[in-house]
């Protein structure tokens, strides 16, 4: 394959391996087209570590003296002492965080290894990556791909088919290039005006219904912004759309996830906000939520925090504070919180939108109906759930998640969007320990999936996309994989109880904390935390034996 | 009684409230069911009562009840009468840390009460005169002048003379130093103070080296501030180490004490594997130097043979006072966004004074474990920072403090019989405001914060730290009344108080952490905590434990708690059937049916009821609806209530309900996720307009 002429050095002995957890050892390390395998010398311990390159978000080469500092926390490798000149050492940083030294003897090996890593970590064909040469033994190709569809949610919610339809007018991806094939749209409105308000909608998302509220009826749709430009222009059909959603109700919310003044400059720019005149039944909320580039930097910075190895407690706190990802967590919780209140509290229909509608937009909807639905708050539902609002709904997963925290390269359309919102499910999770039937394994899980994958789930940035490198067909499904039954059992909360009502967070500052299960992953603290959750787990199997005896 | 200004005064104590006080809302944790007895055999006869008061949600301004405050000689009742139930909120008088009245408006006259246990009672009285005159009575009836004023005098729980007494045998001082291996041929015990006559603000009972003569002991004595010389705090059965404690020696620029020196000699000599000592400060240097020019100082490494001198830098009282007032400060408002927050956390400094006590007690505890080298540690007085330092060293060195009786000798050793001045430190009494400070609730934090480390390294719960809390400052029990432990024999306490410790002890269960695993690794031993400042946490159980709508909603501890007591009954069920079945066996081969017994066994039914109950801590219910009394004996109450219920009580905690209809200005103000909202409905409308 092409991936052999990015490697020089295939293989290298004598390599001292240093990662978070371990002591150091010695032994072979191997490159090939997607991994980085190092396999250990001692016989009897037969330790491998296998690290997928797309895991990879920042290579550093180093001299030894400054890794003394940087690894001040690792016990010291006897061996390292008599560091020739000619070795060289990398340092690896990963996407899930974790942070791993290479001594390497020979100076150009080093070279040629760092190199190859370098290069292989950030091929940007989709068909090169992985999860198209993944084939594990245990499952095989064709097996059924995703969890559900639009038509199978359709079909499923026998309720709102009284004034529901299921749309196929994005057929061919040619109404709206980032949405499925078929979407839930009001029964009143056909086909012809659907085309119409999609070229009134940014990226053609028009609205469409994401959520339906059994209780009430009342209904949750998500769509890009109106291009309603400088000179307000109208699209009547996109009015009739919205008129019908509410039908014989009183009014509607639009929250709209820009500040005013946001809304307002992107009028500027052709796109919009919908105006009181011509939509007067529809009350504009306006709840800015950060995103693009300013998340991502939140999100270095938090990082850059947690790996701060100064003892000083105020530099901490204030890194912390200046990161502001803690900050966006409570805005989203917040936002998600109000949107939830709007449909179950004050029973109205909600339409969500900030520019794309493919970011913040889906956060929100996901997170009310977490909130909401009971139904989603199990492993399947909520699989399914980020399955259907997130993958199926367009977003950009590999835009967004292409760097981490640790790149150097300069930042393009890096996001993390669904970062934040695996943060928030954590913070209900924490509030509400009994209530979601999934495990904080999960959520972590995914959090490392979505930036580096055997698994073909979160490759592409869209529905389209997926059909045209034929990922349903060439690679294998992580939703799928999770709810194998050896899986499942890790990533089910042992404790969780159905529970019909409503779950609502609190989103006092003193009810939020940092994610230590993600961010502080590598240590030692956290280790001893996940072992907690096994002492849980043994305890409700313990007593559930004995229950059914 | 002549501290009640108000008019009404009634000979007799009501009723009505005698007989829903079990039910209150408070019992929780002001010992039990036991409380409203004690009432009606204290001394509150007299009682002034206010109606019409209203009583503020702190969090959720709009939100507030209706009913009569009482006033009595021992606690602030109010009793909620709407709504067809009765709620009731009891303050002990010596909880209340400051009244402070408000100017008066339209609606009436603010008075909020802010108490020791961090609890705020927000109150709107309708008249300005009756507002004044609780104010005054409460000021009064708050600040005890005499110990005999003390609720720990008046509380008489139904209990008789002897078992009272039986209380104070419960823990014995002698018997945990017995457990740790002393006296022994290393160390003995010394009764030279036990007329608290060498130091009068040390216990009569304590040990030193074998070879020290009381020669030695009086002259170190006098070379050290208020005679608190060298003396036992824990000794390390494995390696012989110890670590000791006393106050700051009078040294200031050059002075010598032969006998101080020789003292220090035969504590390292003691510990015969060490060839040095370690001499901790707990004190930051420039303190510490500046107490030389009073003639009092720290040691010099020339005079005192193979020490090892070393400053660790905790601030005084004074700043750790100051420090945590603005912490709660942070605490209380009311909807701060996460930046003001985290920002006054910092300012604060809590957690970086926590973070030295800490770092203090890693640095001592590795020096006796992992080292073997003794340690003797002191501050100004030696009973503050000293004990501080001391105690979280012996949590981290000894799993026995770690569990539930363990921390209560250890609170009685390092704290109480050393002589922490409890009184001055928790304001029992009315005196110097530069006395009080937070020095106990630090340690009860540094403890809380190694169990959020090590969940399965503690044999209590965080109810249990914050239950001690509370009575450290009730003053409902005599253990820690007073300032050192003759005080407390003048004062006569355990002739005629109650202990604390009994009633924890016969209720442990409530206490037990249903995670506690002694036998894992990392359980065991010295516990290795991290220091980096990101493990950290705001302990909001504490500072706003009153803020019910903060904490989370269910409790995994409830849960699993319940489900240890069913595995251990199932188990125990188990056993008892299988033991039938081999009975059963034996006498009639022939007829067996022991499976038919299993299925029909009735444990898998209450199994399902009781986590139903186990499901909904009263945390949950009663952060959301408003009285808990009636909601509690539903057994399925919170999680499975009907979904209008919910609704409805969700709606009268966050909102007035009424003004539903008036459009998206009242959504957003009575939602609790838009506190920006008023701004944004402002640039809404500019938004609209221009457009």
């Amino acid at each position: 394959m092409e991936f052999s002429e990015h490697i020089k050095t295939a293989n290298v002995e004598d390599v001292v391996l240093h990662q978070p957890l371990h002591p150091p050892s010695k032994g072979t390390l191997c490159i090939t087209g997607h991994h980085l395998l190092f396999s250990d010398r001692e016989e009897d311990s037969g330790r491998q570590v296998l690290l997928l390159l797309r895991n990879v978000d920042a290579v550093e080469k180093s001299s030894v003296e400054n890794l003394m500092n940087y690894f001040g926390l690792f016990p010291k490798p006897g061996r390292s002492d008599r560091a020739t000149e000619s070795s060289g050492t990398i340092i690896i940083k990963c996407k899930d965080l974790r942070v791993i030294q290479l001594d390497i003897p020979g100076m150009e090996q080093c070279l040629n290894i760092a190199q190859s890593i370098e290069t292989l970590s950030h091929l940007d064909s989709v068909a090169e990556m992985y999860p198209f040469f993944y084939r594990p033994s245990h499952a095989s190709l064709g097996e059924q791909w995703g969890l559900s569809t639009p038509e199978r949610h359709y079909t499923e919610m026998e309720a709102l088919h009284e004034r529901w339809r299921l749309s196929t007018v994005n057929q061919n991806y040619s109404v709206c290039p980032s949405y499925p094939p078929a979407v839930i749209v009001p029964k009143a409105i056909g086909d012809d005006a659907l085309k119409k308000v999609a070229k009134f909608r940014q990226g053609g998302r028009f609205p469409v219904l994401c959520y339906y509220h059994k209780k009430n009826g009342m209904v949750i749709l998500r769509s890009g912004q109106p291009l309603t430009g400088a000179n307000r222009k109208r699209c009547i059909e996109d009015e009739l759309l919205l008129q019908a959603v509410i039908a014989d109700s009183d009014k509607g919310y639009i929250i709209d996830t820009r500040s005013a003044q946001q809304a307002q400059q992107a009028r500027m720019m052709g796109g919009g906000f919908e105006s009181k005149p011509c939509y007067s039944s529809w009350k504009r909320l306006h709840r800015p939520m950060e995103r693009g580039k300013t998340l991502q930097e939140s999100l270095i910075k938090l990082v850059e925090a947690c790996g701060d190895k100064s003892p000083n407690m105020d530099r901490w706190l204030s890194k912390l504070e200046n990161s502001k990802w803690l900050s966006h967590v409570q805005t989203a919780l917040s936002t998600a919180g109000l949107l939830a209140e709007c449909v179950e509290r004050d029973g109205h229909s909600v339409l969500v939108h900030g520019s794309e509608g493919t970011d913040a937009t889906l956060l929100l909807s996901t997170l009310a109906q977490l909130i909401m639905d009971p139904s989603c708050r199990t492993l399947e539902g909520f699989l399914t759930l980020l399955e259907r609002e997130f993958v199926q709904a367009g977003h950009p997963f590999q835009q967004r998640c292409s760097h981490s925290a640790f790149s150097h390269a300069r930042l393009q359309q890096e996001c993390p969007v669904f970062l934040l919102l695996l943060d928030c499910v954590w913070q209900l999770w924490c509030q509400f320990p009994l209530a979601l039937g999934f495990s904080e394994a999960l959520l972590l899980r995914l959090a490392t999936e979505a930036y580096s994958s055997d698994y073909g789930t979160f490759l592409c940035n869209s529905d389209m996309e997926r059909g045209v490198h034929q990922v349903k067909d060439k690679t294998h499904c992580l939703f799928q994989a999770l709810l194998k039954p050896k899986e499942r059992d890790q990533y089910t909360n042992p404790l969780y109880e159905p529970n019909e009502l409503a779950i609502w967070p609190s989103v006092h500052p003193q009810s939020l904390q940092l994610w230590s299960g993600f961010f502080l992953r590598w240590t030692q603290q956290a280790h001893h935390l996940e072992l907690v959750q096994e002492e849980i787990r043994n305890m409700v199997i313990e007593w559930g034996k004995l229950a059914l005896s | 009684m002549e501290h009640i200004r108000l008019p009404k005064l009634w000979n007799k104590h009501p009723v009505n409230i005698e007989k829903g006080s079990s039910s209150g809302s408070h019992v929780d944790f002001i010992a039990g069911g036991r409380f409203c007895v004690s009432c009606v055999n204290c001394s509150a006869t007299a009682v002034s009562e206010v109606e019409k008061v209203r009583l503020l949600d702190r969090m959720f301004s709009k939100r507030s009840r209706v009913g009569t405050l009482y006033l009595t000689a021992t606690h602030t009742i109010f009793v909620e009468n709407e709504g067809g139930f009765r709620n009731e909120t009891w303050v002990l008088h010596s909880l209340v840390f400051s009244v402070e009245k408000q100017a008066a408006s339209s609606s009436g006259c603010p008075l909020l009460i802010h108490c020791k246990n961090f609890q705020v009672l927000h109150f709107v009285i309708a008249q300005e005169r009756e507002c004044h005159d609780v104010f005054v009575s409460l000021q009064r009836l708050s600040q005890p002048e005499r110990y005999e004023e003390l609720y720990c005098f008046s509380y008489k729980p139904n209990v008789d003379e002897k078992e009272r007494q039986q209380e104070w045998d419960f823990l014995d001082l002698r018997a945990e130093y017995t457990r740790m291996g002393i006296p022994n041929s290393l160390w003995k015990l010394s009764l030279v103070n036990r007329h608290y006559k060498v130091s009068d603000t040390y216990p009569a009972e304590l040990f030193v080296p074998q070879s020290t003569t009381q020669s030695v002991i009086t002259g170190s004595s006098k070379f050290r501030s208020r005679g608190r010389f060298p003396t036992l705090s824990y000794y390390c059965k494995e390696n012989h180490a110890t670590i000791c404690r006393s106050s700051q020696p009078l040294s200031g620029f050059s002075a010598r004490c032969l006998e101080d020196e020789q003292m220090l000699e035969a504590i390292l000599r003691s510990n015969p594997r060490s060839d040095f000592m370690y001499v901790v400060d707990t004190r930051p240097k420039l303190n510490a130097m500046a107490n030389r020019a009073a003639g009092k100082g720290y040691e010099n490494e020339d005079n005192y043979s193979h020490i090892k001198f070393q400053f660790v830098a905790i601030e005084n009282i004074h700043v750790m006072r100051s420090s945590q007032q603005k912490m709660l400060e942070v605490c209380k408002q009311r909807s701060p966004s996460m930046s003001d927050f985290l920002e006054g956390l910092e300012s604060s400094g809590w957690l970086k004074h926590i973070k030295a006590v800490l770092d203090a007690g890693i640095l001592i505890a590795k020096a006796i474990a992992e080292e073997g080298v003794s340690v003797l540690v002191h501050c100004s007085d030696g009973w503050d920072r000293t004990a501080q330092v001391c105690s979280v060293a012996c949590v981290l060195l000894d799993p026995y403090y770690r569990t539930i009786k363990g921390l209560m000798v250890l609170i009685e050793k390092d704290w109480i019989s050393f002589g922490h001045k409890f009184s001055h430190r928790c304001s029992h009494l009315v005196g110097d405001p530069k006395e009080v400070s937070p020095i106990i609730d630090q340690f009860l934090e540094c403890v809380w914060q190694l169990m959020e480390q090590f969940p399965c390294a503690f044999e209590f719960n965080e109810r249990f730290l914050i239950t001690i809390h509370s009575h450290i400052y009730s003053c409902q029990y005599g253990n820690f009344i007073g300032n050192n432990q003759q005080g407390r024999v003048e004062l006569g306490l355990q002739e005629r108080t109650h202990s604390l410790w009994r009633y924890l002890w016969s209720n442990r269960a409530d206490y037990t952490n249903p995670l506690y695993r002694p036998d894992q690794s990392q359980a065991q031993g010295l516990l290795r905590p991290s220091t980096a400042p990101c493990w950290f946490k705001f302990w909001g159980r504490l500072y706003n434990r009153f803020d019910h709508g903060m904490h989370p909603r269910q409790s995994v501890e409830e849960y699993l708690r319940a489900i240890k007591e069913e595995t251990e009954q199932l188990e125990e069920l188990l056993a008892s059937h299988r033991r039938k079945i081999s009975k059963l066996e034996e006498k009639q081969a022939r007829n067996r049916t022991p499976k038919a017994t299993y299925d029909k066994s009735p444990t898998a039914w209450f199994i399902g009821h009781d986590l139903v109950l186990a499901n909904t801590p009263q945390d949950y219910t009663s952060g959301f609806l408003t009285s808990s009394t009636c909601q509690l004996k539903t057994p399925c109450s919170s999680l499975t209530l009907s979904p209008q219920d919910f609704s409805k009580t969700y709606d009268s905690s966050h909102s007035n309900g009424s003004d539903r209809e008036s459009g998206i200005a009242d959504l957003s103000c009575r939602s609790p996720f838009s506190e920006e909202s008023t701004r944004d409905q402002d640039s809404d409308d500019d938004a609209y307009s221009a457009a």
